[in-house]
């Protein structure tokens, strides 16, 4: 059963991601990566880790797509145009650059054998849940990059609205 | 099921989203192509924080969702600062620094 789901998921998660390639508009592109963050959810959800799949929708899904999917209506004048491309070469030589690091990786991973299989965690008893997990070895190992992450945040936030402002028309000195 | 199927999957869409990185000739879908290449780094990280038996993984990945974040929004606002100063999306209009 989890065999087939995974296939399932798997499946829909590569062709979303291949729709992101493939469609000329970027808003489509947009639409099938909600998709495929979508299905790498229920990924998440196969791998026992609920909350994540919960965070990856609504911070992933939700937020982050939502800001992509306003700026490219803010700014798609030409989402179907064509551009003629510098650089021609690189539609042969992407998809085979791409292969043949596949080819590389591929033996490893198929190989590769972590002997055990899929645990819970171990400091996992009876009355807590992964949540309450999750939240301990976040507040307490990883506090100081936790702490870090939000200045992180706040720095973004700063960049994005002096870099989105638009500057006075009427030229400087007001 | 062992973690070689997620670690597969994990290699293929990040090889989907460096491909895309390299066709694609809109800012915007180069950085929907970077969200994909996050995406499938999150899933390794997952399926070893499942297979290891450790939240350690799954903190990670938390991180990694919060500077995508940080990331989208300073990459979409520098799209939007380029295309009010050049009228374009195109990366390849976008060479000053090029040489």
């Amino acid at each position: 059963m989890e065999t087939l789901f995974f296939y399932i998921l798997g499946t829909v998660a590569l062709a979303a991601a291949i729709g992101v390639l493939a469609f000329r508009r970027v808003f489509y592109s947009a639409v099938a990566l909600i998709i495929c963050l979508t299905a790498v959810a229920g990924l998440y959800l196969l791998l026992n880790a609920p909350f994540m799949a919960a965070v990856q929708i609504i911070v992933y899904a939700g937020a982050i797509m939502v800001l992509f999917l306003f700026v490219i209506m803010l700014l798609d004048p030409f989402s179907g145009a064509i551009h003629p491309d510098k650089l021609r070469g690189l539609r042969v030589i992407g998809p085979l650059l791409g292969i043949l690091g596949l080819i590389a990786i591929f033996p490893a991973l198929r190989a590769y054998d972590l002997g055990m299989a899929p645990r819970s965690p171990q400091a996992l008893t009876g009355d807590t849940s992964s949540v309450e997990l999750l939240a301990e070895t976040l507040f307490n190992h990883y506090l100081l990059p936790f702490e870090v992450t939000s200045v992180l945040i706040l720095v973004a936030i700063i960049g994005v609205v002096v870099l989105a402002k638009r500057e006075k028309q009427d030229g400087h000195g007001h | 099921m062992d973690i070689n199927h997620y670690l597969i999957l994990s290699a293929l869409l990040f090889t989907i989203g460096t491909v895309g990185v390299i066709l694609k000739r809109n800012v915007i879908s180069v950085l929907l192509c970077i969200e994909i290449m996050l995406n499938a780094a999150n899933l390794s990280f997952m399926a070893f924080s499942r297979y290891l038996g450790q939240v350690h993984g799954q903190v990670m990945v938390f991180f990694v969702m919060v500077v995508a974040a940080a990331e989208a929004a300073v990459g979409l606002a520098i799209a939007i600062v380029l295309y009010r100063n050049r009228g374009t999306l195109s990366v390849d209009d976008a060479d000053t620094m090029k040489w």
